[in-house]
């Protein structure tokens, strides 16, 4: 019990006297999940929203294994680009390992599958109620795109959200990617990791509570869009 | 030049293997005002979509006077339920000249006009998904006519209204009407039929039993059917 009111009280005064390290790794945090989250919006997002009004023979096939990706381990993603990017691999002459875009390409992977795989049940929703009259309007495909994902913006920052829930929130793909490396690579997750494994509760328990915040901070903002969505107004 | 007249010429529509209408043959000229009468499953619906090009036909064809892709230019829709977009009601509104590209200052002024001609010109930002019953009927309606259309196939629009709201939909389809539009109106609401209807199209079982003007329609159709219909003892 002792060591865990030492670290609150610790943790206390390192987020209000604002401790260089800690603001330092929390701005890298978002950083690399923030970046990521818009890659992987920008491909998720109109992946699902294609999938949701497209008709092709391995549409359900498609489908199942979007949803499978979304339940990919971070551990194996991390591995995956490591192989990918270490100096024998393919990618290796980029000299990308232990580098923040290592981290954020694995996030990417992490995050893209989620958000298109959100994004596709949404559409597909709206795309049931618009369907004869988008039909009806003569709308090219592209039109089509363009309503849906308009009309559906709520819902998909809704599923943008929930991507990044799950990128700032993860440690086995970065800490493989990332490297953990002081000044360089160094994240909430992977400091609260090695924090804690270095007995450093404070820090630790200091960084947890940042990480907690945001994760809050993002439920909440999904709140406030679904509910704004319910009631009909937007 | 008008896309009317349309041809059908033996045109069935099957689903499931089930034939759901046809083999339905016939030649609807411009300008008229035409109610398809017919009980509840009789092929109503499925007979306007299928003018409209939205059904997928299992046999025979529809033939306009231009292209096909020309004439769906020219053809609007209203639904038996309403499809609203979330988006506000001035948005709904203009949502078809949007998408010919019209300029988008002179989309929102007809759409403004629009809805204070169908009473929403106070709720111009509102969203429309909030409206009620008869509101969201009229929304459907102003955005089928902006565009000016040759044709407007509405189904069964006033099913679930009031009496005022049911009043301002029959009006609204009389001035569209009067200003040159062609008109294909489904509904099972014979005082409707009889207060619109200059041609009744009667249907039942997927095919069309009797075509008249409405006056003879009315003073004593000749099908069985029809005359079951309108003495309330089918609907
Ligand atoms: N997808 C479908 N699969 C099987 N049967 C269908 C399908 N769609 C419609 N039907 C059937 O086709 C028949 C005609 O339907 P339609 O909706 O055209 O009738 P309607 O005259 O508009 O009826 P209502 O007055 O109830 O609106 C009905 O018996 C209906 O059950
Ligand atoms: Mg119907």
């Amino acid at each position: 019990m002792g060591d865990i009111w030492e670290g609150l009280e610790a943790a206390f005064w390192l987020i209000v006297t604002l401790d260089p390290e800690l603001v330092q790794i929390s701005l890298r945090s978002l950083q690399v999940s923030i970046t990521a989250v818009a890659i992987a919006a920008l491909i998720g997002v109109p992946f699902g929203a294609w999938l949701a009004i497209s008709r092709f023979r391995r549409r359900r096939a498609t489908i199942a294994v979007l949803n499978a990706l979304m339940g990919l381990p971070p551990v194996v993603v991390g591995l995956f680009v490591y192989l990918l990017l270490s100096r024998s691999g393919p990618f290796g002459v980029l000299g990308l390992l232990y580098t923040p875009t290592a981290m954020i390409i694995a996030q990417v992977i992490i995050a893209t599958p989620l958000i298109a795989s959100i994004s596709h049940q949404a559409i597909r929703d709206l795309w049931a109620d618009y369907h004869d009259l988008l039909i009806s309007l003569n709308t090219t495909k592209r039109q089509r795109m363009r309503a849906l994902v308009w009309d559906g913006r709520r819902s998909l920052l809704t599923a943008t959200l929930a991507g990044f829930g799950r990128a700032i929130g993860e440690v086995g793909a970065i800490m493989i990617v990332g490297g953990n490396i002081e000044n360089a690579t160094r994240v909430l997750t992977t400091s609260i990791a090695l924090e804690t494994s270095k007995g450093n509760f404070a820090l630790a328990l200091g960084l947890g509570f940042v990480l907690i915040a945001i994760a809050i901070a993002i439920n909440l903002g999904i709140h406030a869009i679904s509910g704004t969505e319910r009631e009909g107004r937007w | 030049m008008s896309i009317l007249p349309v041809n059908l010429s033996n045109v069935t529509v099957e689903k499931r293997g089930k034939r759901i209408i046809g083999p339905v043959s016939m030649e609807l000229p411009g300008g008229g005002l035409t109610i398809v009468l017919g009980p509840n499953g009789a092929g109503k619906t499925t007979l306007l979509r299928t003018m409209h090009g939205i059904e997928r036909i299992s046999g025979g064809d529809v033939r306009w006077q231009v292209s096909r892709r020309e004439a769906e230019l020219h053809q609007s829709f209203v639904f038996q339920t309403p499809i609203i977009m979330r988006r506000s009601v001035l948005d709904n509104i203009a949502y078809p000249l949007h998408l010919r590209g019209h300029p988008r200052k002179a989309s929102r002024q007809q759409a403004e006009d629009w809805a204070q001609r169908i009473g929403l010109g106070d709720a111009l930002e509102r969203p429309a998904t909030v409206l009620s019953g008869g509101e969201r009927q009229k929304l459907a309606l102003a955005r089928a006519l902006i565009i000016k259309p040759d044709i407007v196939f509405l189904d069964e629009p006033t099913a679930n209204l009031d009496g005022s709201a049911m009043r301002d939909i029959e009006q609204l389809v009389q001035d569209a009407h009067e200003s040159g539009m062609t008109i294909v109106l489904a509904t099972h609401n014979l005082g409707q039929a009889r207060r619109l209807g200059k041609e009744v199209i009667y249907i039942q079982d997927g095919v069309i039993q009797e075509r008249s003007s409405a006056k003879a329609f009315f003073a004593g159709p000749e099908d069985a059917g029809a005359a079951a219909f309108i003495n309330g003892d089918i609907v």
